[in-house]
């Protein structure tokens, strides 16, 4: 059973797989971004305090999930090709960090545009939106520090190192900030809202963020074949799967 | 197993003496930032009390940056870290004897330099006490985290400038405790809980920037 797993540990054997899991992964996305989006527009009701702008929701809370969740799996992957010595697997790590930098940016800037009409503000220094930052800056460092390593196996390594360090941080960095932001800021604006929600609100919020998990597995997909293709351009299987198309 | 550690310290220590210049430039890099930032915010004396830890704390956070790409790159570049690693003596050995001399030839110096910089901001003499402590606390782990992101830009292309990308984001939490715990201070808060969690925050930092030095190097030398 291990063994079959493994197989797939080989670049050239998970290259046709992940080729049969996009459409499958990005159809699934699309569905459940449409059911999403049809709860959120037209099912969820108007939120009393805030009106229609709370709507933005639906993509802010499922982004700042996936931020956080694919740098684990990115962290997850990078601990595996550490020890397993896999190439795949830093291929993995590498495929995702755009992902999970992109959905960082997303969290950021949809929560900014949220901020302006119910604080007043795009920004104001709250401890999740510090943290958020911050990991944002994780993601930056984990991909430039790829680039600018040309070997792609030093990469990898050096790239999985970081990751984990991060990793092991991001729950200190949460902390320290959360910490810092009670002493500073005092009694303001506050992102925890009341516990309140309408069921349809958590149905529309569930959908979209298996949505992005969908659209997160379909994108790191399609982008650990191009890397694959890349890296392995000289080799054998390679040349002739161009021959034939 | 310790002679080594204080052979290689020594070592370290004699090579700065013999480039006086590298250890002093970052002192002086530190002092010549906290002064420009009364420059530019203006002298109101109580704004710059409110500032005087936050700043003394970046300025140190930047020195320790300025400083790090030597940590490793003279040694490669002569070979001597090569050799260091196939010595007998454990890599972790090497590691933790290079950010002790660090920490002697840059932490230290910053913090026993911050309370002047506390004074010139006008901190009271309490509040001063603590930022040198917070400083001795947290430098090292500059120097712990530090000697992880040198190990891991070592010979990559625009390694300056990438190796503050990744460790300033990792040097929040030191950040965070260290200048709160002076900022406490001044409110009249006591600072044993920021100055605890910062001693907390050495010690992880002790086990993971270390090995990650280490995997980094083997990578590195690969």
């Amino acid at each position: 059973m291990t063994s079959d797993l493994l197989r797939f540990a080989a670049p050239q054997a998970f290259f046709p797989v992940a080729g049969k899991l996009i459409p499958w992964f990005s159809i699934l996305a699309g569905a459940l971004a449409l059911a999403g989006l049809y709860v959120a527009f037209v099912v969820a009701p108007t939120d009393a305090t805030q009106g229609e702008s709370y709507r933005i929701i639906f993509i802010h809370v499922p982004a700042a999930w996936m931020s956080m969740f694919i740098y684990l799996v990115m962290a997850g992957w990078a601990a595996l090709g550490l020890a397993m010595n896999t190439r795949l697997s830093g291929m993995m790590a590498s495929a995702l960090a755009p992902t999970g930098a992109m959905f960082t940016f997303l969290a950021l800037w949809t929560g900014a545009l949220w901020g302006k009409p119910t604080w007043g503000t795009y920004w104001v220094w709250d401890a999740r939106l510090t943290s958020e930052l911050v990991l944002l800056f994780l993601y930056l460092g984990f991909i430039s520090l790829k680039e600018a390593i040309s070997d792609p196996a030093r990469a990898d390594r050096a790239g999985a190192i970081l990751a984990l360090v991060g990793v092991v941080n991001i729950p200190i960095i949460y902390f320290s900030v959360q910490w810092w932001n009670t002493l500073h800021q005092g009694a303001s604006v506050s992102l925890t809202r009341a516990p309140s929600m309408a069921a349809t609100m958590l149905l529309g919020m569930l959908l979209m963020a298996l949505a992005a998990w969908m659209y997160s597995i379909a994108v790191a997909l399609a982008r650990l074949r191009r890397i694959i293709v890349e890296r392995e351009r000289d080799a054998q299987w390679v040349r002739m799967q161009r021959a034939a198309t | 197993m310790l002679q080594p550690f204080f052979l290689i310290v020594r070592r370290e220590l004699r090579l700065a003496l013999h480039r006086k210049g590298d250890a002093l430039n970052v002192l002086v890099f530190f002092v010549v930032v906290a002064s420009l930032f009364p420059l530019g915010v203006g002298p109101e004396p109580n704004q710059l009390r409110a500032m005087a830890a936050g700043v003394a704390w970046i300025g140190a956070l930047l020195a320790a940056v300025l400083s790090l790409p030597r940590l490793f790159a003279a040694d490669l570049a002569d070979g001597t870290l090569e050799q260091m690693l196939v010595s007998p003596q454990p890599l972790m050995l090497v590691v933790l004897a290079k950010i002790a001399a660090h920490w002697l030839l840059t932490g230290l110096p910053l913090a026993l330099a911050a309370p002047l910089i506390g004074l010139q901001y006008g901190l009271p003499v309490d509040a001063l006490v603590i930022l040198l402590a917070s400083l001795l606390i947290g430098t090292p782990v500059l120097s712990f985290l530090g000697a992880a992101g040198a190990a891991l830009t070592l010979g990559v292309r625009g390694g300056g400038a990438l190796l503050g990308l990744l460790v300033l984001p990792l040097f929040v939490p030191v950040l965070v405790f260290g200048a709160g715990a002076v900022t406490a201070t001044l409110a009249g808060i006591n600072s044993s809980a920021h100055l605890s969690l910062l001693g907390a925050f050495l010690a992880v930092s002790s086990l993971i920037g270390p090995w990650a030095a280490c995997a980094a190097l083997r990578v590195a030398l690969d």
